[in-house]
């Protein structure tokens, strides 16, 4: 008999995976096409400054918090920076990920110790922990907040823990790996469906906040 | 105005959607960081004037018509809802809680141009029919009396007329070839005509010609206030057409925050095409004109003051040096106030605020932002280059009691600028008329 949750792990790994890394791109496609196919109207107020070093400029310069506003809001602000450095680095630099994204696309670079990966995931979650507090706490986050703020907080948070959880072999080892690619999978193809797909059209909303502007001779 | 529904504001709006637009709203990640940039959610509290919610109806027109699974949504019956109650609940959200000011677009994270959206939501809410009585009233009075208090070419005589006797230099209306056409908002023509002084002298010194249009001497656009494209060209146009007729080098923006973007910016796109001449903001040619040295100033003024930039044309115009090189020349003693330029706070009343009467209180409690940076630099006067930004200011600090006189940096200059000539009697005058 096999294992229990081994053929869970390994459709997972195989047709799963290719589901939702297909569903990731054929919605990374449609929603770019669906942005960038609108176009805009060319501007024919003469400008006074120059639109792309201002589009350029903006999507650096807004990695800085408004002036005095991190003091106002520390936890968000700073750990909203922290949260994102860390998914980053434990999506693109944990060893076991490099190797399968050589897998699928063939190119690879160099990891990070796991001991530093799983020392940044503890990090990690405990902000997202903390986000979701003020996010309940704060009247404008919990009033601007709907159900699928929470559900792409949850979306995000479970592939951490039981990524975690896998590594440090807590728990029953193959289910808890399969529930971890199965949650990261869901993650990636609902990237391009909610509201995760910030994490693309942040550059084009900086950059054309910064080329009206720089357009304008201002800054922004 | 034209006959309003649901379905030709929901058609406005579609016609706003383009790629930057539909970039903005894929991005909003409900951080709610650009609540703290609002004056009207910092000075309330109320986490309904959060600027993101004021992305709601455009964001609702973009789901469902702009993106595949709003598209199939709305045909299953699940799409977004766009009613008149909702629109209804939106106008004070569109109109009495933003005053385009611009500082929620800097401040947003993800870059989205907030300001943008909400101007260009405003012209749903006109073709459905949701706008505060107080707009439409302007905007009417503007199409049909040639400004938002209506016709005021018998004040304008009556300013021309006491600028001559007052200052001996004669002005002369639709004057063909002269360098450049002045422009005036209402309020100054109703409450600050001095400036009609102040040009003559300024001019006069620096060798400039100019002129005033009596075809088309109104700068306020209630069209860009109000959100209507079909105002907004209708007003452009007629400047447009009287300084081409008169065929100036450059139209002069007034000191008025609103009418710059309206010329300078919107104005083009909304006719079509780029004009046969330039526009420039007052500010910015009494600037060219003391670095060319053709205006030299006898004295500084000495007393305290603050400068408020004003919105429009410092944060959305890109006027943040040229009113600071001028004070410079001419004040002693200038203290910035707190997030003083880029990140300046509004006065509260621009974007067509200040015709809303029913936001009135609104306006006059946000107004507490700039009490508040007042109270950090404790200035003797306060200065500013809007005549709108000028008129709330005065407003509110008549409501708050507090005692501090706000000057017109234009004014200002001309106070302090030295003269070739010693003042002649108005009576010698009229003979005068060309030597300039
Ligand atoms: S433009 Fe100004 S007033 Fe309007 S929502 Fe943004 S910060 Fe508030
Ligand atoms: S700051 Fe930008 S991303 Fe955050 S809630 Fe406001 S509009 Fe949305």
């Amino acid at each position: 008999m096999t294992e229990p949750g081994m053929d869970l792990l390994m459709w997972a790994r195989g047709t799963g995976f290719q589901i939702a890394i297909g569903v990731f791109l054929f919605g990374l496609v449609l929603r770019l096409i669906e942005i960038f196919a609108l176009r805009r109207k060319a501007d024919v107020a003469p400008p006074k400054g120059d639109a792309v070093s201002g589009g350029l400029r903006t999507i650096f310069t807004r990695f800085v918090p408004a002036p005095g506003f991190a003091a106002l809001l520390p936890a968000q602000i700073i750990g909203g920076v922290i949260f994102h450095f860390g998914l980053l680095f434990i999506v693109f630099f944990f060893v076991p990920h490099i190797a399968v994204i050589k897998d699928t696309f063939g190119v690879s670079w160099p990891g990070i110790s796991s001991a530093v990966i799983n020392a940044l995931t503890v990090l990690t979650v405990a902000i997202l922990v903390v986000l979701l507090v003020v996010r309940l706490k704060h009247p404008v986050r919990r009033y601007l907040s709907d159900f699928q703020d929470y559900f792409i907080w949850a979306l995000t948070v479970v592939p951490l823990v039981s990524g975690y959880m896998a590594f440090n072999a807590v728990g029953p080892y193959t289910i808890v790996l399969a529930i971890h690619v199965l949650s990261a999978e869901l993650l990636i193809a609902l990237i391009p469906f909610t509201r995760l797909t910030h994490a693309f059209t942040w550059v084009s909303s900086r950059y054309y906040n910064g080329a009206f502007a720089g357009r304008k001779g201002t800054m922004s | 105005m034209t006959a309003v529904s649901v379905e030709r504001g929901v058609e406005a709006l579609r016609q706003q959607v383009d790629a930057s637009v539909a970039s903005y709203m894929s991005s909003c990640i409900h951080c709610g960081l650009c609540a703290q940039a609002c004056l009207f959610y910092t000075e309330t509290g109320d986490p309904k004037y959060t600027p993101q919610r004021k992305l709601e109806p455009l964001y609702r027109v973009w789901k469902n018509d702009f993106t595949l699974l709003g598209r199939l949504a709305s045909m299953a019956g699940l799409g977004c809802k766009i009613t008149d109650e909702f629109l209804d609940e939106w106008e004070e959200l569109i109109y009495d809680s933003c005053t385009l000011c611009g500082r929620c677009t800097m401040a947003c994270p993800v870059g989205i141009d907030i300001t943008a959206v909400v101007r260009k939501t405003r012209e749903g809410m006109v073709a459905s029919g949701h706008v505060p009585e107080g707009l439409i009233g302007a905007a009417t009075r503007a199409v049909e009396g040639g400004g938002p208090m209506g016709d005021l070419l018998p004040a304008l005589k009556a300013v021309i007329r006491r600028s001559e006797a007052a200052t001996g230099i004669p002005v002369e209306v639709d004057k063909e070839g002269a360098e450049y056409m002045v422009i005036l908002s209402a309020q100054e023509t109703v409450g600050f005509p001095e400036i009609v002084e102040a040009y003559s002298k300024i001019f006069k010194q620096a060798g400039v010609t100019w002129t005033i249009s009596t075809k088309a001497f109104e700068g306020t656009n209630v069209g860009i206030q109000i959100g209507s494209r079909d105002i907004a060209r209708t007003l452009v146009q007629r400047v447009v057409d009287a300084a081409e007729e008169l065929k100036v080098k450059a139209v002069i923006a007034p000191e008025c925050g609103h009418a710059y973007t309206a010329l300078r910016w919107e104005g083009p796109n909304l006719i079509g095409r780029t004009y046969e001449f330039d526009v420039v903001h007052i500010t910015e040619l009494v600037d060219q004109l003391i670095k060319e040295g053709r205006i030299k100033f006898k004295g500084k003024h000495k007393s305290k003051i603050t400068y408020h930039d004003p919105c429009q044309t410092n944060r959305r115009g890109g006027m943040l040096n040229p009113p600071r090189a001028i004070l410079a020349e001419i004040s002693e003693n200038l203290v910035e106030m707190e997030d003083a330029g880029l990140w300046n706070w509004c006065c509260g009343g621009g974007g067509g605020v200040g015709a809303n009467e029913r936001a009135d209180e609104l306006k006059t409690k946000v107004f507490m932002r700039k009490k508040r940076q007042l109270d950090g630099v404790k200035p003797d006067e306060l200065v500013t280059s809007c005549a709108n930004c000028r008129n709330i200011i005065e407003e509110a600090l008549d409501h708050y009691e507090i005692d501090l006189p706000v000057l017109g940096l234009t004014e200002m200059v001309a106070e302090y600028m030295e003269t070739d000539e010693i003042e002649e009697p108005a009576a010698d005058k009229a003979v005068k008329g060309e030597d300039q």
